[in-house]
């Protein structure tokens, strides 16, 4: 490498400017290659990306937080992001009939199996008791489900990446569930979605469907109190079921 | 647009100071979701800048966790040797999940906008 260039690289691998830029194309490449295809929910966007970056800095030798320095700035917008989900939710409140008694069934019964599904499952495949607990809040959005999992003695650090993969694997299968499954009411495809997997889910049926992202982001808030609320009574009923 | 994303900026400012004073498990832009949405429930109507703000915010949420991904990846070291287990839970649990919600949304709740 020429002395030119050298400075010049080292430039590019520490500015915000060369973090957030890639961000940004390798978000418009997968999104490109998602609609290309016909919308094929597997080839989702956000996966795409991540396996792109993830390649570039493999390639380049850029560790993740020199990366993170200056994609934060597109992490950021995660929380007014979060507070703008309001708005559909309002609108979608402001028109509903018909009473919100089937919405807390389905959150009930939904909250309480993303929460008891991934336990149980987890222990028949005889993970530790500490892995266990950290899968158990997977269905809510990021800082919700850390919280939780400190709380009833998990990994947060695990959690976490357990969380974002939920999403993505939320958002790349649920649709051909819910398609197999014969559910169409865009109400229950987006409040399913939203559920099962927090904002990555919402993400993609905002994509899909007005009805579906109002309904998807109603459920990323309301999963978040409920799986708050329900997962400490489970975990001290299972406690004092088993005696320990 | 300035003054809607100053709005937003605003409600989840609070929402940080309520979840810190309070100290609530819940994150700070979750409960300023929550104050915006008190607010609009109790105003007439849902002012048009703001809507079409929220519209072009969430119609690129797919971008936002991109860095948050990339982290994943960075950290999979973390899944060790239960990666199996974890993964399996993980898609498992999904499924069963979305099957679940969606199926009792669909069995009680007829909309009005529902595909036929």
């Amino acid at each position: 490498m020429s002395p030119d260039f050298v400075a010049v690289w080292v430039y590019l691998s520490t500015s915000p400017l060369t973090a957030l830029t890639i961000t940004l194309v390798a978000y418009l490449l997968g999104d490109w290659i998602y609609q290309r295809s016909g919308k094929i929910p597997v080839l989702n966007p956000v996966l795409i990306a991540v396996v792109l970056i993830t390649i570039g800095l493999a390639v380049t030798d850029i560790d993740y937080w020199t990366y993170f320095e200056g994609a934060q700035f597109v992490h950021f917008l995660l929380g007014p992001a979060t507070v703008a989900l309001a708005i559909p939710v309002a609108k979608l409140l402001k028109t509903m009939r018909g009473g919100f008694g089937p919405l807390v069934i389905a959150l009930v019964a939904g909250s309480s199996t993303a929460a008891l599904s991934a336990v149980l499952i987890a222990e028949i495949l005889q993970a530790s008791e500490q892995t266990v607990l950290s899968l158990a809040p997977k269905s809510v959005t990021t800082p919700i489900a850390m919280g939780i999992a400190e709380r009833i003695g998990g990994l947060p650090s695990l959690t976490a990446v357990c969380v974002i993969m939920t999403g993505i694997i939320g958002a790349m299968i649920g649709p051909y569930v819910l398609d197999a499954t014969r559910i169409k009411s865009w109400h229950a495809r987006g409040f399913a979605l939203g559920l099962a997997a927090h904002g990555i889910g919402t993400a993609r049926a905002i994509q899909i469907n007005k009805d579906a992202g109002a309904f998807a982001s109603l459920a990323v808030g309301l999963n978040g109190l409920a799986t708050a609320t329900l997962i400490p009574i489970f975990f001290y009923l299972w406690q004092w079921l088993t005696g320990a | 647009m300035l003054v809607s994303l100053t709005q937003l900026l605003v409600c989840q400012l609070l929402g940080e100071i309520f979840a810190r004073v309070l100290n609530l498990a819940i994150p700070g832009p979750v409960v300023g979701m929550g104050l915006l949405l008190i607010l609009l429930l109790c105003s007439q109507s849902i002012p048009e800048k703001l809507e079409s703000t929220a519209e072009g915010i969430l119609s690129h949420l797919s971008l936002l966790f991109v860095p948050a991904g990339v982290g994943v990846v960075a950290h999979l070291t973390v899944l060790g040797n239960e990666w199996k287990a974890i993964i399996g839970s993980l898609v498992g649990s999904t499924v069963i999940t979305v099957l679940i919600s969606g199926w009792v949304l669909q069995r009680l709740h007829r909309g009005e906008h529902d595909e036929p």
